[in-house]
């Protein structure tokens, strides 16, 4: 297993390398620089302002360069100056990270929790109104576009019934502390997290109940009800194990996520994260923080790829790692 | 003897009778809405939109301006002009510090105009004209100039010239000072708190050389990135401004009829906000005067004041904007006419050839108005392609000039010869830059006028070339001009005395007050 652990390791820092240099590229192609939209957010421009940014960025450098001193960086775990934010990119994610990790992993619990939960009673009432009702949300939930849901959440349960903030971190200026702190980023963080946690949640909710009424028709199961194992015991131990492979993937791939998926949230809700971050950086291409967004994200896809591998192995013990 | 004395004191307590007219209230805080997040707060290195709006309470210039462009008092309490309008004399305020307590004097003014010259577009040209600045004493400055300079009075206000503390600064690399992530100013209010992604803190200067200013004991400015996130911020009562911009023009109705809502378009007249299309002079349909004509009464502009804009800001009639200096409305007028547009479009020889319109990609409200217009040009038989970017793509097509139409908007600096001439002159066509002569305009006789109308002394002198400036302008149509724009600021109405001067919200909080 560490070997196998090992390998996998060494070929995600290849991945990682190809990752910056092609994002590296990529970036660069798209149109403007951050000099040029310094300049025009000034209003007022003339040629040594803008060559003063470019100077001062490096950007004046031939590419090949530039490129080379990133990735030199990017070895020595440097992920370069933000020239939007003056400030180290990796202090700014840094400051950054604790918030989308709050988001998204909050998101990542309400949805898997429930949608397994919800996957499993369609399944156990497979055919029921029950079923129906389950079933028709989910797909609602997955097709409806997530700034809109967003929007209207914050419509309803901040502007009409007033239950909720609309936006932010916490309440500025409250300085709360202790419990009324934990309480005060509670109800900021129940908007965004749902809203982010639907659409995950419907999936797994789609997923598990497919899964668990195609592992339902083998063999083993009529055995264990052959047995006369109770009902609730074949579901739990012999069905909803066997039917949770796919769950486990896709939870891989949303945990992957976590860093970088919450783009459209975070700006509707002005949740201070990365993915607002982000989109920022890529308007105002702010090359160096856009990089070292991806590379962070990048590395978690890897990682949680990694760790999806070894729970696969736990969860069915006939998957053997190949070295 | 002195031709023209300046008495800005009397000016100041004419205006602060007005405010009189209700008693201030002392204490208090604001929350209001800044975006984007600006990308540094020290006014110096850093002169986009946002910046100004927050650092204006932090900073300070000599001069400010009342909504007609008079000049008020900042930290020079009076000044004076020489009579050949070669030697500008300014007394400071005594008694003024820093925030860090050290005091602020005639050495920091001459040190700022060296700083600004090396980081501020602007300022360098703005001070192009002065040959030496003399400190004859801690409260006297002196500005020798090369040549009489008519806007000169006018480039003091804070954005223009923030004052930089010399005992900062001085002898360090300014880009990389530690002071920039902690502004310190001579303003109204002090720098606290940045928690980036979330809010900007600015709290009371409690040495303030205005005994009794501010009122509020601090200020915060909430970084909302949605627009329909800061309306409803504003409309849950979690903010209580929401400076011009703010909020899509769509919203400003709704939010308007709100209890205890006032929206206000004053506040702009410096800045004077004027759109236009850019119309590539060089190449294509547009490069023809009959074409550009064409576009000009093809437009509806009325429609997209009231409809688009909400009835705000006004028609254009030219380049520049009603409310600066040396404004004539004395132009041919180009009244919205298809008719017209299509015979002029025959007289052009048009044959259908793909026109691109890049629209400006600042929120839905640039957005309806590329489409209007879109609809406009193609009902008279103009070929239209929407070609959609981003800001950043926005200011490489237009700067490179790789456009045909282009939607912009500039702001002109209450004076022709700050804010217009560089957008008609040929010496201002240069690739790299959204804001010079895009168009690639080229006359000869206009870059004479507006070379002797900076330099003509007295002022009056300067207003007949600066109307034959605008008629010549008018009838050649370089670009196409659209409206005056006024961005509505939207407070609650218990936020009293918040704009007070011609760049409104930008110039701070100093006289402001909660009514509670």
């Amino acid at each position: 297993m560490l070997a196998f652990i090992a390998q996998r390791l060494a070929k995600a820092v290849v991945v990682l390398l190809a990752i910056v240099v092609l994002n590296f590229m990529l970036i660069r192609m798209a149109p403007g620089d951050p000099a040029m939209v310094m300049a025009g957010e000034a209003g007022v421009s003339d040629k040594i302002f803008v060559e003063q940014l470019r100077e001062k960025f490096g950007l004046d450098q031939p590419l090949p360069v530039q490129l080379y001193r990133y990735v030199k960086g990017i070895v020595t775990l440097d992920l370069g100056f933000s020239f939007r934010q003056q400030m180290p990119v990796a202090r700014l994610i840094g400051e950054r990270l604790p918030a989308t990790l709050l988001l998204t992993g909050t998101a990542f619990v309400i949805s898997l929790l429930f949608g397994v939960i919800f996957g499993t009673l369609a399944a156990r009432f497979a055919g029921t109104w029950a079923d129906t009702a389950i079933t028709i949300l989910a797909l609602i939930f997955y097709a409806t576009p997530l700034f809109w849901i967003s929007l209207m959440a914050i419509l309803l349960f901040s502007v009409t019934m007033e239950w909720l903030p609309s936006f932010g971190y916490e309440t500025v200026g409250a300085n709360y502390t202790g419990l009324a702190h934990v309480l005060d980023v509670g109800a900021h963080l129940i908007l965004p997290a749902t809203t982010i946690g639907l659409f995950f949640m419907a999936t797994y909710a789609r997923m598990t109940r497919a899964s668990m009424l195609e592992v339902k028709r083998h063999d083993f199961v009529k055995t264990a009800r052959a047995k006369g194992l109770r009902d609730a015991v074949i579901q739990r131990r012999h069905v909803l194990r066997n039917a949770l492979l796919p769950v486990v993937t896709l939870a891989g791939l949303q945990a992957g996520t976590l860093v970088g998926g919450a783009v459209l949230t975070e700006t509707v809700f002005a949740w201070p994260g990365i993915g607002r971050l982000m989109y920022e950086a890529l308007l105002q291409r702010d090359y160096n923080l856009l990089l070292g967004v991806f590379v962070v994200c990048s590395a978690m896809v890897l990682a949680f790829n990694l760790i999806t591998d070894l729970i696969y192995r736990s969860v069915d013990p006939r998957i053997e790692f190949a070295s | 003897m002195l031709k023209q004395v300046m008495l800005g004191l009397l000016l100041a307590s004419a205006l602060s009778t007005v405010a009189l007219a209700e008693e201030p209230k002392a204490g208090g805080v604001i929350n209001a809405v800044i975006q984007p997040e600006p990308p540094g707060l020290m006014m110096g290195l850093v002169q986009n939109g946002p910046t100004q709006m927050v650092s204006g309470n932090i900073y300070e210039g000599l001069l400010r301006y009342s909504p007609k462009l008079e000049p008020l008092p900042g930290l020079a309490e009076s000044w004076n002009v020489s009579e050949d309008g070669k030697t500008y004399t300014f007394k400071l305020r005594k008694g003024v510090t820093w925030h860090d307590g050290k005091p602020f004097t005639s050495a920091d003014v001459a040190f700022s105009i060296e700083f600004l010259k090396q980081t501020h577009p602007r300022a360098r040209s703005n001070f192009a004209q002065v040959d030496k600045i003399e400190t004859p004493d801690d409260s006297t400055v002196i500005f020798n100039l090369k040549q009489p300079f008519g806007p000169f009075l006018g480039v003091f206000e804070v954005g223009s010239l923030p004052m930089i503390p010399k005992h900062i600064y001085e002898g360090t690399d300014f880009k990389t000072n530690p002071a920039n992530n902690t502004p310190v100013g001579t303003g109204p209010f002090m720098f606290k708190e940045w928690q980036k992604g979330s809010f900007i803190r600015l709290v009371k200067n409690p040495n303030y050389y205005i005994k009794g200013k501010p009122n509020l004991d601090e200020i915060y400015w909430h970084v909302i990135p949605d627009a329909a996130a800061r309306a409803v911020a504003f409309e849950t009562g979690k903010v209580d401004v929401l400076p011009g911009g703010s909020v899509e023009n769509f919203d400003v109705p709704r939010l308007s009829k709100l209890k205890n809502v006032c929206v206000t378009g004053a506040g702009w007249e410096f800045f004077s906000p004027h759109s236009w299309l850019w119309l590539n002079n060089r190449q294509g349909p547009t490069a023809n005067k009959k074409f550009r004509q064409a576009v000009m009464y093809a437009m509806d502009r009325n429609f997209a004041k009231d409809v688009i804009w909400n009835g705000l800001g006004k028609v254009a009639t030219g380049p520049s904007g009603s409310s600066i200096k040396h404004y004539s409305g004395d132009v041919p007028k180009y009244d919205y006419d298809p008719a017209k547009a299509k015979a002029l479009l025959k007289e052009a020889g048009y044959n259908g050839e793909k026109v691109r319109l890049l629209p400006l990609p600042y929120g839905e409200t640039w957005q309806r108005w590329a489409e209007a217009v879109k609809q406009n040009l193609q009902d008279v038989g103009i070929n239209v392609e929407m070609v959609s970017t981003d800001v950043a793509g926005w200011n490489q097509k237009t700067s490179e000039w790789d456009y045909d139409i282009a939607f912009t908007y500039v702001y002109q600096y209450g004076d022709p010869a700050l804010g217009v001439s560089r957008t008609y002159v040929s010496s201002q066509i240069a690739k790299g830059n959204p804001f010079n002569n895009v168009e690639g305009y080229s006359n000869p006789e206009i870059d004479k006028l507006f070379a002797e109308g900076a330099v003509a002394f007295p002022d009056a002198a300067r207003k007949p070339i600066y109307d034959k400036a605008q008629k010549i302008l008018v009838d050649d149509v370089p670009v196409a001009w659209l409206l005056e724009l006024q961005f509505p600021t939207v407070t609650r109405c218990n936020v009293k005395n918040l704009i007070t001067t011609a760049i409104g919200v930008n110039d701070g909080f100093r006289d402001a007050w909660l009514d509670k």
